[in-house]
């Protein structure tokens, strides 16, 4: 007994009671919900069916399957080059904002949200329909000048949709590590006889190398996990769909679906882990003292009307999906025109009647999940931040690494794993609609987690040791001051988690049994597998983009507000 | 190294928006000669620095770098060197990478490179530190690498943006000597920017005080502090006593009277100008027992025992008179509370004006 108290101390590290049960419970958490998932699709990859036995022969047929092989190099070409067409935008808008004085930057920058509320697979029907092979930019170029470009052609069409989608996030981390260069360092190199393109090439880029690194990460990992968009292109030689099909189609006994999950996993982490051995002993951050970013200058004339032309395309390129889903959803018919034959809003009608249950359905999952996010986000952040227990730590690693983990993954993982448990009336656990909800807790949990974390990390501790101090308990002093202090964060926190979760697809497309608990984000997705569906698909889609878009404005809103008030205070 | 150069400013007007900066400076920098710009944070001194260095425009006038006028010419094209405050080294780089840097983009040959880089880092003692990285040097290492960095190029000026800010108390001292041995030993003019009269007095051959973007006096470090050219580098150098009163006539000779009863006799030759005030520097005067003087009289309001010295705070009427008196073992120290008159010899005392 005395050894058990004696090592419950030591680990606890002067925790309360309290405290050491909420670890646990969301130690729990974290182990059924992914932990156990994820190792389940590790363990049958590597395991003989049946007999449990470990084995490799799983992954001797993956690389001896021509399907499978072919599907790899695909999502690594796809997933590379839409990182060099992201780049290939990113750059030019990057330098342009960094460097030069001129208002188009606040466009730039407002462009550089798009990506973080919507999903891609969303408008690439649409984009299909502009700029595919029939679509109206072909048309037009063939009528006028007798060419066509391959836009949407294959892979091309996932590399297009992908890039123009993702450009903002190398967009976003590049222009933080140029604004956070010390200006000394650009005027040092001037002073030393360096100047224009040698200097940015030799000084500024290296400098600004991390961020661009971060970002390209980012963007090689979100297009290598993204299941949608390929489905809805019809590319379907790459991983993730073909895992998605495995275990559609062959069933969740079917080992392969569990090797490529183990193979996107291992993609993910590579990706993380090679940018992180690129940027080994690069973090200049610490480096430099003065920041402030690089000196700007006014543009000429012409070159400001050239950087408008520029920015113009982009945003043209970058609106179009959203555009082509406008004009889709409002079409009659629209195949092999330019624009459609003619406007109706019947297929707002039609969804308004049919999807009033997705739109339910949406609001109750994502809502859910925001919450849950919200309260274990908090949960965590108070533990790392504001306790000792031992191994509080690995609560946000654990929770952090749901980011590595494939939302096709997530899914499989919970169909092998709560397949098997049933609830007394005989219900697989895994067909319930709140196993949905809470694989998109986990998915959205990292996002809600930094924002909770923030929140917390930007109170002072002596707001609570004074609340301590005048008699009010933990417990009360967490309830009484320190969430109120953090309403701003977590609120962020919630919207994030929400209106992500809402047009989130990839787990829930693995997840969803009946029609009768499809979110929103699913019926998009049938109503454009078939021609017909189109226009009732880009209306919803329209929907779906309003509501996110709505959402986003909303926390930015509340966000804003909750720092005026307590501005006084802090 | 090539023949030192002057730096010479005309007329220079710099403005941001409404915001005047330099107001019609002009300043001649002799050849070989260390010369610093001294003034409080926002009078101009760096703005100056770096007008010299083409990161700045002037509005008027001209800056001429060894005869030439650069007003066309950029950063890059001047071959002037800046060691900068936060040094600026390039974290992607080792620290021979940074020393080369300069010479890179003058095309040298690589063996005349490698020859100059390690010909500077000996120059600062840091060989044994080539290949590593900025990150991994103390502040003093890191500026010191600042300092071969600049002088590679062989620049026909040095200019130095408070390069010892960075560091603590101790390593200043120590690098400050070190940059004037440097620079004496290269005969390079030399342009130093500080807050810190200290500094500047120590190192420096003339200082350019300047305040509110005006150039209040040049000379050498003793000339500014003996003979101040007005209350503002009087205040600036040193701690000077500045008493307000009026001038009075009384038996043919001319008092200052700083309050009733409280008056120094003005030297028969001295010229006094309209709105002048008394200054004069806390160890020139002295403190004597009340009665044995007509000098000031007065009552000592605070006493600090400073090892070398007493420093008296000594209330004159509405005025506080700091007096600094050189303590001898024995001697008996006036209390606070108690009587006493300030004693001060007529030489000592400067007529100055804002």
């Amino acid at each position: 007994m005395t050894a058990i108290a004696l090592t419950l101390r030591r680990y606890s590290a002067g925790a309360t009671p309290g405290q050491i049960g909420l670890a646990l419970a969301i130690a729990l958490f974290l182990a059924v919900f992914l932990v156990v998932p994820v190792a389940t699709v590790i363990y049958v990859a590597f395991t003989e069916k049946g007999t449990g036995a470990f084995t490799l022969v799983n992954f001797q047929d993956f690389f001896a399957t021509d399907l499978f092989v072919r599907s790899f190099w695909n999502s690594i070409y796809v997933s590379l080059m839409s990182v060099a067409w992201a780049s290939a935008i990113a750059l030019p808008l990057a330098y342009l904002t960094s460097r030069f004085e001129f208002r188009g930057s606040a466009i730039i920058q407002t462009l550089g949200f798009l990506p973080l509320i919507m999903p891609p697979f969303v408008g690439a029907v649409a984009m299909t329909l502009l700029f595919g092979r029939n679509g109206t930019l072909n048309l037009l170029l063939d009528d006028w000048l007798g060419f066509k470009i391959p836009f949407m052609e294959g892979l091309n069409g996932v590399i297009f949709v992908e890039a123009l989608h993702y450009f903002p996030f190398i967009l976003i981390n590049l222009s933080a590590a140029l604004a956070n260069i010390d200006r000394a360092m650009e005027e040092a190199a001037q002073n030393l006889g360096c100047s224009g393109m040698r200097l940015f090439r030799r000084i500024v880029f290296p400098l600004a190398m991390p961020g661009y690194v971060a970002g390209a990460s980012l963007v090689f990992v979100k297009v290598f996990d993204d299941l949608a968009t390929p489905l809805l292109l019809n590319a379907k030689d790459l991983l993730a769909p073909q895992a998605y099909l495995r275990v559609t189609s062959i069933g969740i006994a079917d080992p392969m679906g569990y090797v490529i999950s183990v193979v996107l996993i291992a993609g993910s982490i590579a990706a993380v882990w090679l940018s992180n051995l690129a940027l080994r002993g690069k973090d200049y951050a610490t480096v430099q003292r003065g920041g402030g970013g690089l000196s700007r200058r006014t543009l000429k004339p012409w070159e400001s009307a050239a950087a408008y032309a520029v920015i113009t395309l982009i945003l043209l390129l970058v609106l179009a999906p959203h555009l082509g889903l406008l004009i889709l959803s409002l079409a009659t018919v629209w195949s092999f025109s330019p624009l459609p034959d003619a406007y109706t809003l019947a297929h707002y009608a039609r969804v308004f009647g049919d999807s009033s249950l997705y739109i339910k359905n949406t609001l109750i999952y994502a809502a859910l999940a925001g919450t849950i996010d919200v309260i274990v986000g908090t949960a965590i952040a108070y533990l790392v931040l504001r306790t000792k227990l031992i191994g509080r730590q690995w609560l946000d690693w654990t929770a952090m690494a749901a980011l590595a983990i494939p939302g096709v993954v997530l899914g499989i993982g919970y169909l092998r794993t709560f397949y098997g448990v049933s609830l007394p009336d005989g219900t697989p656990l895994a067909t319930l609609w709140i196993m949905i909800v809470i694989a998109l807790a986990i998915r959205r949990l990292p996002y809600a987690l930094r924002a909770c974390h923030a929140a917390l990390q930007q109170i002072s501790v002596s707001v609570e040791e004074a609340a301590e101090n005048l008699g009010a308990t933990k417990a009360r002093t967490v309830r009484r001051v320190v969430v109120p202090l953090m309403t701003g964060g977590i609120l962020a926190g919630f919207v994030t988690s929400f209106s992500t979760a809402a047009v989130e697809l990839s787990a829930t497309l693995m997840l969803v049994q009946s029609n009768s608990d499809a979110p929103l984000a699913y019926g998009l997705y049938v109503f454009m597998q078939s021609a017909a569906g189109r226009g009732p698909g880009a209306a919803l889609g329209v929907i779906a983009v309003l509501f996110v878009a709505l959402c986003a404005y909303a926390s930015h809103r509340l966000v804003e507000r909750s720092e005026k008030k307590q501005g006084a205070v802090r | 190294m090539s023949k030192a150069v002057g730096v010479n400013i005309r007329g220079v007007n710099v403005s941001y928006g409404a915001n005047h900066v330099l107001k019609d400076v002009s300043l001649d920098i002799e050849p070989g000669e260390f010369f610093a710009f001294l003034g409080p944070s926002g009078c101009g001194k760096t703005t100056l620095l770096r007008l010299i260095a083409g990161f700045n425009h002037a509005d008027s006038g001209e800056v001429r770098i060894g005869g030439t006028d650069v007003a066309g010419l950029p950063p890059w094209k001047r071959d002037v060197g800046m060691v900068f405050q936060s040094y600026a080294l390039w974290p992607h780089m080792s620290v021979a990478r940074n020393v080369a840097f300069g010479l890179e983009e003058r095309r040298l040959p690589r063996a005349e490179i490698d020859k100059k880089v390690a010909a500077a880092l000996e120059l600062v003692g840091l060989s044994h530190l080539a290949q590593r990285r900025p990150s991994q040097l103390s502040g003093g290492q890191q500026q010191r690498v600042a300092v071969a960095r600049t002088v590679a190029i062989e620049p026909k000026v040095l200019l130095l943006d408070e390069p010892l800010s960075n560091l603590d108390a101790k390593m200043r001292v120590q690098v400050r000597r070190e940059l004037r041995d440097l620079q004496q030993r290269l005969g390079l003019t030399t342009i130093f920017v500080t807050h810190d009269q200290e500094e500047a007095n120590t190192i420096c051959d003339r200082i350019a005080v300047m305040n509110d973007g005006v150039v209040q006096q040049v000379g050498t470090p003793m000339e500014l502090y003996e003979r101040p050219a007005n209350l503002f580098v009087a205040n600036f150098l040193g701690t000077a006593n500045i008493l307000d009163g009026r001038l009075v006539d009384e038996g043919g000779r001319r008092w200052f009277e700083i309050a009733a009863g409280a008056r120094v006799s003005v030297l028969g030759d001295a010229a006094v100008p309209a709105g002048s005030k008394l200054v004069f520097r806390p160890q020139h005067a002295g403190v004597a027992a009340a009665g044995t003087t007509s000098d000031l009289p007065g009552t000592v309001s605070h006493r600090e025992f400073l090892g070398a010295t007493v420093r008296y705070a000594v209330r004159v009427g509405t005025a506080e008179i700091v007096v600094d008196a050189p303590f001898q073992n024995g001697d008996g120290l006036h209390a606070p509370g108690a009587p006493v008159a300030v004693t001060l010899p007529a030489q000592a005392i400067l007529w100055l004006s804002a």
